[in-house]
């Protein structure tokens, strides 16, 4: 029966090996293929329960551990993984190919894994691979931001590894279950996956590098790093009351970078943030219907967020840059394209009848339901920012605003084919949100659509758009401008080089320094030592081995007078 | 979406921009109205007031961006910034 308990990570890792040698429409078959015949292979075959195991020396791995939760993520990764193949069809770069299904397929295998060993595996393998979607882009910056980002995400696997090793030396246990803050292997874990998690100050490798990725990689980065983290939170530290307050700030801190940033694709990473504290936030509460609503907008995330980072790769695909302060006026040229992210934008705006809606109206409910009513206003707060920066600055500076001049063409039938199959998808889940809710691994009642809840949300949003306008119209709104804005990468990228380089500097100065003074010292002592009478006999030049040699001179002619003597 | 012989695009008017702005004031209005007429029951302690979502949608997003506009003077440098010295 080994066939059926396959690991869903296998037939990626296949692929991609197959991709490696394989050119052209075989290629791109088995790039397509591949997360419909896995998904298929999870829908029909693998039921809850499913732990598949092989044994490493005297340890057993934990391969697959199926249950709802772990099958939720599945599906939503195949589903990921199927739509961004489309989007990515017209590349022709072997680099991303195998890099994007090894990085799928690594996200599958860590949130099927039973174990913390299989899990750190997992963990290292996301990082390595999906590097090279960043390095893919083949520019000076892209490179730099990919070490960067490599160094961090490995950093992470490291503290799991630690964490993991300090928990089986505590309890002789290696298996992924509920950890908790208890001790130091619990720590140590939960910074791994805050790391992961884009954890405030811990968040800068995610707007750093999600920006310089190739126009297809940043899609598939958008969907999985983070998503393994928000599913390994979940299984580790559902109940974590420190989550609530660590994602209230993920919540909001990210909407003023975006409103004052320039690049569209680094706006939507740090919206990004936003959208993971309201899952963090959820984790932290704990309850059935928090961590339901965590997983459902995991869920709709990952197709909104991935709808708009192919619109604006498919703007930076055709116009060249994505920079919005060049931008404006496209859709004129990419009318098709401006309709897609107005989807998207609709979504992770939640507006009733799309998908952010009926997935993140339950941590918001639940919060309440725990009392957590300052915190809800803080999250009612980011949930009129979040509309404010992805749902109007997104598609209004991209497509419409000033015209920028820009005249180009639609974007290619595949990049609209994956956007359409995201926005239906959106606006299906939105509309439809039984047959999600049916999926989600707690039995909790709950339903979206009541006078009050959808109210209220028209009231806020729209009342959210009259201030933009009214914003706009005064002229008090920033002005798009090519800037950099300073954030926590600021220790590391130039605190830390410019601290090293002036230490350095002053210690090679303070080098020279001593070396001068000991040098003049050195050569008035020489002087007054050759004027002294040693000097006569070329013995004053190096003094000390100058009165040696004289003296053990002086020694063994008394030595050899002695021995004559006798 | 487009006139095409003259390449005349749909907000190259600006009747049609004054529309859609009218129409989200309009909205705004009767959303707002809405509050008078339906029942929306209070989900925490601050939303039982009439107006509470109009109210705090408008005045998050002006907080926002007036935040935001401070912040940039602090947080802004050239867009070479981390590239100098590199």
């Amino acid at each position: 029966m080994w066939m059926i308990d396959l690991p869903p990570f296998v037939p990626f890792f296949i692929a991609a090996l197959l991709a490696l040698i394989t050119r052209g429409r075989v290629r791109n078959l088995i790039v397509l293929a591949t997360p419909v015949l896995g998904g298929l292979y999870l829908w029909l075959d693998v039921t809850p329960g499913i732990v598949t195991t092989i044994p490493v020396l005297e340890y057993e791995l934990i391969l697959m551990r199926a249950d709802r939760l772990s099958l939720l993520f599945g599906y939503l990764f195949h589903i990921a993984a199927f739509i961004i193949a489309i989007f990515a069809l017209h590349v022709r770069d072997t680099t991303q190919s195998v890099s994007s299904l090894l990085y799928a397929g690594s996200a599958l295998g860590a949130v099927f894994a039973g174990d913390l060993i299989t899990l750190f595996i997992f963990w290292e393998l996301l990082a390595i691979s999906s590097v090279f979607l960043i390095w893919a882009r083949r520019t000076e910056r892209a490179i730099r931001s990919g070490m960067r980002y490599l160094i961090i995400q490995v950093s992470s696997g490291m503290l799991l590894l630690a964490g993991a090793m300090v928990q089986y030396y505590q309890t002789g246990s290696l298996e992924f279950d509920f950890i908790g803050l208890e001790g130091i292997s619990g720590w140590l874990i939960f910074l791994a996956f805050g790391i992961k998690c884009a954890f405030p100050l811990l968040h800068n490798w995610l707007t750093d590098a999600y920006p310089e990725a190739t126009p297809t990689g940043a899609v598939f980065l958008s969907a999985f790093t983070t998503k393994v983290a928000v599913y390994a939170l979940a299984r580790g530290f559902p109940g974590t009351e420190l989550l609530i307050y660590i994602g209230a700030v993920m919540t909001c801190f990210p909407i003023f970078y975006a409103v004052i940033e320039n690049d569209l694709r680094r706006v939507l990473a740090y919206s990004l943030i936003n959208q993971l504290g309201f899952m963090v936030c959820g984790i932290g509460i704990g309850t059935a219907l928090a961590l339901n609503g965590t997983v459902a907008h995991a869920f709709s995330h990952v197709l909104y967020k991935a709808l708009l980072f192919m619109s604006m790769g498919a703007v930076l695909y055709r116009a060249g840059t994505i920079k919005s302060s060049d931008l404006g006026g496209l859709y004129k040229s990419m009318p098709k394209t401006a309709l897609l992210c107005i989807i998207g934008a609709c979504s992770i705006s939640a507006f009733p009848l799309f998908s952010g809606f009926v997935s993140k109206s339950m941590i918001l409910a639940a919060m309440i339901q725990e009392g957590y009513d300052y915190l809800w206003l803080v999250l009612l707060f980011a949930s009129a920012g979040v509309f404010h920066h992805a749902g109007i600055k997104i598609p209004y500076f991209a497509f419409f605003a000033n015209d920028s001049g820009i005249r180009t063409r639609e974007a290619p039938v595949n990049m609209l084919i994956a956007m359409s199959i995201a926005a239906i998808l959106c606006v299906f889940i939105g509309t439809q949100p039984q047959y999600l809710y049916a999926l989600l691994p707690w039995e909790v009642e709950y339903w979206p659509y009541e006078t009050t809840h959808v109210l209220s949300q028209f009231q806020l949003l729209f009342f959210a758009a009259l201030a933009f306008v009214w914003l706009n119209k005064l002229g008090i709104y920033p002005r798009e401008m090519p800037a950099v804005n300073l954030d926590a990468d600021w220790l590391y990228r130039k605190l830390l080089p410019d601290t090293t380089r002036s230490v350095y500097g002053f210690l090679k100065q303070t080098g020279h320094r001593i070396e001068d003074t000991f040098d003049s010292t050195l050569k008035d002592a020489a002087k007054s030592m050759i004027s002294t009478r040693l000097g006569r006999f070329n013995l004053a030049a190096s003094w000390p081995t100058g009165s040696m040699a004289f003296w053990l001179a002086v020694i063994l002619g008394l030595f050899l007078l002695a021995d004559a003597m006798n | 979406m487009n006139e095409p012989v003259q390449k005349q695009h749909l907000f190259d008017n600006p009747r049609n921009v004054s529309l859609a702005i009218g129409s989200l004031y309009i909205v705004c209005i009767l959303l707002f109205l809405l509050d008078f007429i339906l029942h929306r029951h209070a989900t925490s302690e601050w939303d039982g007031f009439t107006g509470f979502f109009a109210l705090f949608g408008f005045i998050a997003c002006v907080t926002i961006v007036l935040a935001a506009k401070q912040l940039r003077k602090i947080l802004k440098h050239k867009e070479n910034y981390y590239d100098v010295d590199d």
